[in-house]
């Protein structure tokens, strides 16, 4: 957005709370690269020009990634300056941080949506012997006790943990909710590729049925490594790992498990071949089949028959439960009254209901891809447009 | 893949819960139900339980008629048998919970049904309920669901009707997860 505003010549500020790729910094483990290859992360006049387009960036290339950019277009970046309180004030809003005030006319929300681990009710009830864990504090196995983990929520970061931990010796027990299962490799080529080339993550908020459900969707079950492995649930029952069903509550130092497990892994694997379906039938119909493997479908998830729905947690020798249950933003600072009923901001597109009020960076924003670091291009050089008419009107 | 060009009709209102889906995204009070039930001891393991009035949308409602369901255990429990068992009544329930849903998300994607059966069974092993053996519960110890489903749609289609039909079912989530249960006597 940045990149965007400074060749619109708008004046702007960025603020950070941190160094610039704060979070990347600060809140994720050791071993995680992007879930995105290479070749994915296409900022405004600004991509990868390494040796190695199909590997996932760690999180020290990331980083270094970031300040490059950063750095080439010379943002106006203030670090260390973190935002209390954005309020309307004279037609456009006063913004208090811990630098010193400012009033501007517009502001863009790029906090992002993981700002926060989101933690179900019922860690309040775990067993004082046991210790609780989050994405944003856990680092690597070696801060976790030995004995049994149980890992609830099985999208990216609940998925690539178990192996991660089941991997060091720890046995895993991984409770499974609704997920987004697909391969990382199909017909030889990255998913991402084909998501990228088949449209996927260029269909837009205001052409897909249901956008509230779609921006619900939890992140695919995708791992970036660099054998390229598909980290799905096949991939950790055959490591060792025990799946459960969603977490439905606590009680007495006894978890309970829904009995939904195996029709939720049923939903996964028809709506990953409806993806695949669909590769397919672009493949065929743009002349891709010669270049590529051919067409496959994949093991049906494995559940088996009767899974456990209740454990006693301490007797099961289970030592730390990991939080792998979702991230929400927060926006305590934001003094603007958009927030609908359950708390999230009312915004069309990006376009906020407040004028002059933006925001990026969130789970199906405007496209599919929004959230990624390959979404931000699209999304900021539409929103810049809609920011700049908006200062022109008020002219 | 609805191929035909008759409209598709399983007799679902979709429209009326779209609307409504819409209408108490707004105003979500409306959408707070309380489902009831009141049930006589009729003699020996023998009840009858009738079900007439709800609340729902702001305000009391109720059933064009006044249903009824007696619930006895069979003779081989030394009883009289005068009606099917309450664990059977709670197959029937998740039965037709499941069923509105096919027909009701078949309705939304356009698929033509021409019929379909669910078979259910459920194991039990009765030394729970007898007290005999204090390590077996009282309830199933699991309940399968048999769909057979002729309709103008793919396999994979019909599959993920019934998987759908699972996700948004009541029944299906009152039987997979724990509910708070409070028995009061006034």
């Amino acid at each position: 957005m940045s990149r965007c505003l400074t060749d619109r010549s708008i004046d702007h500020v960025v603020l950070e709370r941190g160094e610039v790729g704060n979070s990347w910094k600060t809140e994720r483990w050791d071993s995680l690269r992007l879930l995105t290859p290479n070749w994915q992360s296409r900022l405004p006049g600004f991509g990868y020009d390494g040796s190695d387009p199909d590997g996932y960036r760690t999180m020290p290339e990331t980083i270094a990634f970031i300040d490059r950019y950063a750095e080439e277009i010379s943002a106006p970046v203030r670090t260390h300056t973190r935002v209390s309180s954005v309020a309307p004030r004279d037609g456009g809003y006063a913004i208090a941080t811990s630098e010193g005030d400012w009033q501007c006319r517009t502001v863009v929300i790029a906090t992002g949506a993981c700002n926060m681990p989101s933690v179900p009710e019922v860690t309040e009830t775990v067993p004082s012997s046991i210790a609780t864990l989050t994405p944003f504090c856990y680092r690597n196995p070696g801060q976790v006790a030995e004995g049994g983990v149980l890992v609830v929520g099985a999208s990216a970061t609940g998925t690539q943990i178990a192996e991660e931990i089941q991997r060091s010796g720890r046995p895993v027990m991984l409770s499974v909710g609704e997920h987004v299962r697909v391969p990382r490799v199909y017909r030889g080529r990255d998913i991402k590729w084909w998501m990228d080339k088949a449209g996927v993550l260029d269909e837009r908020y205001d052409q897909i049925d249901d956008i509230e459900r779609a921006r619900k969707v939890p992140s695919l079950q995708l791992a970036g490594s660099p054998e390229r492995r598909t980290v799905d649930l096949n991939a950790l029952t055959r490591i060792g790992v025990q799946l459960v069903g969603r977490i439905a509550g606590i009680q007495n130092g006894k978890a309970q498990f829904s009995g939904s497990l195996r029709n939720l892994c049923t939903l996964a694997d028809l709506k990953m071949n409806r993806l695949l379906d669909r590769i397919d039938q672009w493949s065929a119909e743009n002349g891709f089949d010669g270049e590529v493997d051919p067409p496959h479908r994949f093991e049906a998830t494995v559940v088996e028959a009767s899974p456990p729905l209740g454990i006693d947690l301490v007797r099961h020798g289970i030592r730390t439960i990991l939080w792998a249950t979702g991230f929400r933003p927060d926006l305590s600072w934001l003094h603007v009254p958009v927030f609908d009923r359950k708390g999230r901001i009312r915004h069309d597109g990006g376009v906020v209901e407040a004028p002059g009020v933006y925001l990026m960076g969130m789970p199906f924003l405007r496209r599919r891809k929004s959230s990624l670091i390959d979404g931000a291009a699209d999304d900021a050089r539409d929103l810049s447009a809609h920011l700049a008419s908006f200062l022109d009107h008020r002219r | 893949m609805a191929t035909t060009k008759t409209p598709v009709d399983n007799g679902v209102n979709v429209q009326a819960l779209l609307g409504a889906r819409e209408a108490l995204k707004k105003t979500p009070e409306g959408a707070q139900f309380q489902w009831r039930a009141t049930c006589s001891w009729v003699y020996g393991t023998h009840s009858r339980t009738t079900i007439k009035k709800y609340f729902g949308l702001g305000q009391e409602q109720q059933h064009k008629t006044e249903f009824s369901f007696d619930t006895d255990h069979p003779e081989v429990f030394a009883s009289e048998d005068k009606g099917a068992t309450p664990v059977e009544l709670v197959l029937a329930g998740l039965a037709g919970c499941l069923t509105a849903g096919v027909a009701s998300v078949a309705q939304m994607r356009e698929i033509q049904l021409r019929s379909v059966t669910a078979t259910l069974e459920a194991g039990m092993d009765i030394l729970g309920i007898l007290g005999a053996d204090s390590d077996v519960r009282n309830g199933f110890d699991g309940i399968k669901v048999t769909y057979r489903i002729d309709a103008d749609a793919t396999p994979a289609e019909i599959q993920a009707l019934v998987a759908q039909s699972q996700k948004r079912s009541a029944v299906y989530d009152i039987i997979t997860n724990p509910t708070n249960v409070t028995v009061e006597v006034v």
